[in-house]
């Protein structure tokens, strides 16, 4: 083709260009003086963070969150890996001044057995259906006892009928 | 026992039903988060005070009390205020505020200018006390008993209907036990 003004190559390149630099789109929202100086213990913060519900936008993690309190939680959650709590600790005390609502991935417990046992279940009782409902099916189409002489003449008769 | 299959999905239609309906009351709020704090003794603090004392935890015990979240740049808490007023020179409740996030020039011009309700107000100039007790907005209000332990968590401004029936008649039963 002629009136093509950009060359394929410089194309490619240009696609080939963006896509590496897809990945570094997704930027976290914690700030540059949040950051803990510690590499080792960012990256636990970071982990931790990224499980926990922003409880302003609800659906975004307080890593992804621009909101104030999800400012303050990252902050918190740094003071509390600096004086040395385990992941769980750390954890642990933030879901107890938020409740299990601010873990995106819910917890196994009685009230959440709906949640996590709900479709397996719906899908053992379809299972049940489909299975009572082949074995229906199967004893109507099957010829349990011969017919007796009464229904032998009533059909023979139909029969005759149709021969007509 | 077959006959009893073919209402299982009205079953299932009335369950869904209900909990749909629920969600379509018009006072029904999926923001509204249950308090991880109820019945657990509030959490410790000692802040500075706006006016001349001090807020701290351990000097709140004795009585039922209210705690306010509150801050001059909140608009619902402005909706809520005379109500609080109300609540303060009326029914003569033990209201306490917590200035969140805030400052302390802007809270006293609004309590200047809007009437001051509290007792005694403490400054959370960091939000690190509203942290502790799991405030994720203001306003929220805290019911605490004698015992300092937190009984009820309003979120949002409060309301007329909320006072009347819940707030009320929860303190009273509190003060007589």
């Amino acid at each position: 083709m002629t009136g093509r003004a950009v060359p394929s190559w410089l194309a490619k390149s240009v696609l080939v260009a963006f896509l590496l630099l897809a990945p570094t789109v997704h930027l976290l929202a914690v700030e540059p003086n949040e950051r803990l100086a510690d590499p080792a213990l960012e990256a636990r913060a970071v982990a931790i963070g990224t499980t926990l519900r922003c409880l302003v936008c609800q659906n975004e993690s307080i890593e992804d969150s621009n909101a104030g309190l999800a400012h303050d939680i990252r902050v918190l959650l740094r003071q509390l890996l600096l004086t040395g709590d385990s992941d769980t600790q750390a954890r642990q005390a933030i879901v107890a001044r938020y409740g299990e609502f601010v873990l995106l991935k819910p917890p196994l417990l009685p009230a959440t057995y709906i949640l996590w046992f709900g479709p397996g279940a719906l899908l053992v009782l379809g299972f049940i259906a489909v299975l009572f409902w082949l074995r229906s099916r199967r004893v109507s189409t099957s010829i349990d006892a011969p017919l007796d002489a009464q229904e032998q003449n009533r059909l023979d008769a139909l029969l005759h009928e149709a021969d007509r | 026992m077959r006959r009893a299959l073919y209402l299982l999905p009205l079953l299932l239609f009335l369950v869904l039903g209900g909990f749909f309906a629920r969600s379509l009351r018009p006072d029904y709020d999926p923001h509204v988060l249950p308090s991880a704090m109820i019945d657990r003794e509030a959490p410790q603090f000692d802040l500075a005070g706006l006016k001349d004392e001090g807020l701290a935890r351990d000097a709140l015990k004795g009585g039922p009390v209210l705690i306010n979240f509150f801050a001059s740049w909140c608009v619902p808490c402005r909706v809520e205020h005379p109500l609080l007023m109300a609540l303060a020179n009326r029914e003569h409740v033990p209201l306490y505020g917590i200035d969140y996030k805030d400052q302390p020039e802007d809270a006293a011009k609004l309590l200047a200018q809007f009437g001051d309700p509290y007792r005694r107000v403490g400054l959370d100039r960091d939000g690190r006390v509203g942290l502790d007790f799991g405030v994720y907005g203001v306003p929220e209000t805290y019911v605490l008993d004698s015992d300092g332990h937190i009984r009820k968590r309003f979120v949002g401004p409060l309301t007329a209907e909320q006072v009347d029936k819940e707030l009320l008649p929860l303190l009273k039963a509190l003060r007589k036990s």
